[in-house]
């Protein structure tokens, strides 16, 4: 985190290098890119040695894994989900879906573009992409929170209006509080 | 007042020594498993950066009182019963209040932690906290019944309920207890399969099924204090364990600094291979259900202590 002189103190350093070596996933299984994400865990890439591990709840996890696709319908849980996770919190958009919609850019019940309902730091492309670049998209996001530059709930609370006026134009019923602590 | 200061000194260094070597041995597990599992696993000090990262976390929620005094709970609960356990037999560094103490005391005292936690995780009013309260209750009432008949095996043998004085028992006859009643030992290991919450009885957290259990509303600050509670607590276990059934570790006759050192180093060792009794155990199955693991505990594990009991009675 970057104070408001745009520079670290050593103790936000020091937290910084924490945060980088300890990051719970909270994998959102939306899409077929869930696939992935044992091979990167399991014996062969194994993300556990960056620190990278799972969380089973949005209270414990630090980075939010969308992965694939959002149809209308997931949209209202990754948010309920996002808002739930405590700061520092970090988003990976995962797979092309969630850069423009990939192969359902026309589908009548998916979102093109996960930037413009929440904040992404990090985006890997491609459909599927392989477990090597999973790892390489970690490690950019580390390389964010090292630098101080992966302030994704700051941004989200400061362009609430922004982002709460696009979800409820595909949330049609919202019945949800105005923030999902 | 001089003595007053070395038992402050001494308060401090057993918790300080108890929360690091419960972290590491953590740390170390991680490790071993990834091994196991052909992976290169994470370096050996992951979990106090883990803990670190808790702790620098900038939002915390609490659900209520009891959610704010959980984790707090835990871990007073958790450096009281180290203030009672015997770090080194007869050792002047680590007086604590060792000798106030019985096994009785200890045995209602370790319940505090895991009521707090209870308490805390039924106010959050998640169904996976209730839950996995419940399951953590019932699976205490399985192990708790081998591990108090060996207990009170123990004190019938040797006429005390003081852990000292079962250490010293053992200095002085130079035979271990789990050797002298091997039925009574038998039986509290295999509570310590449960105890300890790996593989097949990790039924509580259970990540796959319950959202980690109790704890799946607690994160950030509250979710680290638990951790380190959850760390001194795997220390005293593992030190009761040792100090009532393998010898203890220090002289009581010799308070310097090496003979001090060395009883630490004989600590470590002791509790680092009980500690991976139950590690290996489960490395090679998988999760049992609720009734499967209540129904493990009261069959051979508490028909040995039972034997123990008797052992304890004719054979003494």
């Amino acid at each position: 985190m970057e104070n408001d002189k745009n520079s670290q103190k050593i103790v936000d350093y020091i937290g910084n290098f924490a945060r980088k070596h300890s990051l719970f996933v909270l994998a959102y299984g939306t899409g077929c890119g869930a696939i992935e994400i044992p091979a990167t865990m399991t014996s062969r890439y194994d993300a556990e040695r960056f620190g990278i591990r799972g969380a089973a709840t949005p209270r414990q996890a630090d980075v939010l894994l969308i992965t694939g696709y959002l149809s209308t319908k997931t949209l209202k849980r990754v948010i309920r989900v996002y808002e739930q996770m405590q700061e520092p919190k970090y988003v990976i958009g995962f797979g092309s879906c969630t850069v423009n919609g990939g192969m359902y850019y026309d589908s009548y019940n998916t979102i093109n573009g996960l930037d413009q309902y929440i904040p992404v730091d990090v985006y890997i492309n491609g459909c599927m992409p392989r477990p090597e670049a999973v790892i390489s998209g970690f490690v950019k996001l580390q390389e964010l929170i090292m630098a101080g530059k992966a302030n994704n709930g700051e941004k989200y609370r400061e362009n609430l209006e922004h982002y709460r006026s696009n979800q409820k134009k595909i949330i049609k019923n919202w019945k949800m509080p105005d923030y999902n602590w | 007042m001089e003595d007053l200061g070395l038992k402050i000194f001494g308060a401090i260094l057993t918790t300080i020594m108890a929360f690091t070597v419960g972290m590491t041995y953590g740390g170390i597990v991680r490790k071993l498993t990834a091994r196991v599992q052909n992976r290169y696993g994470p370096p050996v000090y992951q979990n106090f950066l883990d803990l670190l990262k808790l702790q620098s976390k900038k939002t915390n929620i609490a659900h209520g009182f009891m959610g704010h005094m959980a984790p707090v709970w835990i871990i007073i609960a958790a450096v009281t019963v180290l203030m009672f356990i015997p770090i080194l037999n007869g050792n002047l560094w680590f007086p604590n209040l060792s000798f106030h103490g019985d096994l009785i005391f200890l045995l209602y005292m370790m319940v505090f932690g895991s009521l707090g936690m209870a308490l805390g995780a039924g106010q959050t009013g998640n169904p996976n906290s209730a839950i996995g309260v419940t399951r953590g209750l019932s699976q205490m009432v399985g192990y708790e019944i081998p591990f108090v008949l060996a207990l009170v095996a123990l004190m019938i043998q040797f006429q005390t309920t003081s852990v000292q004085d079962l250490t010293q028992v053992q200095h002085e006859t130079g035979v271990w207890n789990a050797f002298a009643n091997p039925f009574a030992f038998l039986a509290a290991l295999l509570a310590s399969l449960g105890m300890f919450r790996y593989s097949p009885f990790d039924i509580v957290g259970a990540p796959a099924e319950l959202a980690s259990g109790p704890v799946s509303e607690f994160g950030g600050k509250y979710l680290g204090t638990m951790m380190s509670g959850g760390a001194v607590f795997a220390f005293i276990k593992l030190t009761l364990y040792v100090h009532l059934f393998f010898g203890g570790a220090g002289n009581p006759d010799d308070s310097g600094i090496l003979a001090t050192l060395a009883g630490i180093g004989i600590l470590l060792v002791k509790t680092f291979l009980l500690y991976m009794i139950p590690v290996f155990y489960g490395w090679i199955n998988p999760r049992y259900r609720t009734e499967q693991a209540i129904r493990y505990f009261w069959g051979w594990p508490t028909a040995l202590g039972i034997v123990g009991v008797l052992w304890a009675v004719f054979f003494n």
